[in-house]
């Protein structure tokens, strides 16, 4: 056990083998430092990290609704400052919020919303696998375009999800926030950085990370990393950070390969390389490249 | 019963993950060369860089209590000084 990385998030949590939120989870909270408050939204963080009557927090930790995460850590955090005010606590402390995309994007999306415009100071950070993966692989907002899930099945007629992801960096930069950033898990430098950043930062500040499910993206246990690389090599998943409405671009890969590279190593894509979805792959290349471009305009603003 | 309903953290009621692995990590340890890119991707945080022999970079080193044998460690080391084998 390592005791430099297990000081806030331990194992013996039941994570799948070749799980990607640890790590994530693991070097945000290293650049919290000791006094942080965690809080978590409802998803596979959450259940596996709590089993009775185990706990794998080191930290004060809490878990309340799937909804309700960021409503949570804003009633903690104005505890705190009142506190503070009074002179009962004089510790520096952090706030950061834990969720994954369903108790993001979908679930807990008015309770970010709210967090975000009332200009807590908290720190939100989102690990995306793009679905709702502890209850078996349903499609969330974030699940991307032409996936084949529980709900929205490949087959005869259908090529699997047909509607584009949401953009929450977008819908959480239009509340004014100081500071927004997309990072990956393969970049585990990138995602330190950008996480020290928003933790210095006062005011809301998100981050939303890529993270690989290996039980319902269906690729082996091993792959985690390299997958995770592949979708910024092929500007899948561009690493960019919007400071004061300022977007800066983190990480361009030199020569951007085709998303099929990324695409062809998941199970959830399989059906895209057959015949007839031969347009949908194609679509999804327009549609990453557009997204890129768009991205990389604003940056050069 | 906790009181107040909080739960504090102890090691020893933790599960011991390690029961789950069916491929066992080994580390060479003269093919490693102490980089510590495995260190930071290892989802149970089970690798530790230790000393080796005197003079020599501190190398990685594998806790089985926690280690549930995904193969990640094994696929990001850049010499591949990480080998999986059967349990």
């Amino acid at each position: 056990m390592n005791k430099d990385l297990t000081k806030h998030h331990a194992p013996g949590h039941s994570a799948c083998a070749g799980c990607a939120f640890p790590a994530i989870v693991r070097t945000v909270l290293n650049e919290a430092g000791e006094n942080v408050v965690v809080g978590n939204a409802t998803g596979c963080l959450e259940v596996t990290s709590t089993l009775y009557p185990y706990t794998a927090w080191k930290v004060p930790y809490i878990h309340n609704a799937f909804e309700n995460a960021a409503a949570t850590i804003s009633g903690v955090e104005r505890a705190y400052k009142i506190l503070k005010k009074k002179g009962k606590v004089d510790k520096k402390i952090k706030f950061v919020v834990f969720g994954g995309d369903g108790g993001t994007y979908d679930i807990g999306f008015q309770s970010l919303s709210g967090a975000l415009e009332r200009g807590h100071d908290f720190f939100y950070v989102c690990y995306d696998n793009g679905g709702y993966m502890n209850t078996g692989n349903q499609r969330s907002s974030a699940t991307p375009y032409g996936t084949s899930t529980e709900t929205t099945p490949a087959g005869k007629q259908s090529f699997g999800k047909m509607e584009v992801r949401k953009n929450l960096i977008e819908i959480v930069k239009a509340h004014g926030v100081p500071y927004a950033a997309q990072a990956n898990v393969a970049n585990l430098t990138d995602l330190k950085k950008k996480a020290k950043k928003a933790l210095e930062t006062e005011g809301p500040t998100f981050l939303l990370v890529f993270s690989p499910c290996t039980n319902n993206w269906k690729f082996p246990t091993s792959q985690y990393v390299n997958i995770a690389k592949l979708a910024t090599e092929t500007n899948f998943w561009p690493l960019y950070e919007i400071e004061n409405g300022k977007y800066k671009i983190t990480y361009e890969p030199n020569s951007p390969k085709p998303v099929a590279e990324f695409l062809k190593t998941q199970g959830r894509f399989k059906h895209l390389f057959s015949e007839k979805n031969k347009p949908v792959l194609e679509q999804i290349q327009r549609m990453i490249n557009e997204e890129f471009a768009r991205i990389a305009r604003l940056a050069e603003e | 019963m906790e009181r107040g309903a909080i739960i504090k953290h102890d090691q020893s009621k933790a599960p011991k993950t390690g029961n789950w692995r069916y491929m066992k990590p080994e580390v060479d340890k003269e093919k490693c060369i102490g980089c510590s890119t495995c260190v930071g991707y290892c989802p149970e945080a089970t690798i530790e860089m230790k000393k080796y022999k005197e003079g020599q970079k501190d190398k990685a080193d594998i806790d089985y209590e926690y280690c549930k044998g995904c193969g990640v460690c094994a696929e990001v080391c850049p010499v591949k000084a990480i080998l999986m084998k059967k349990n």
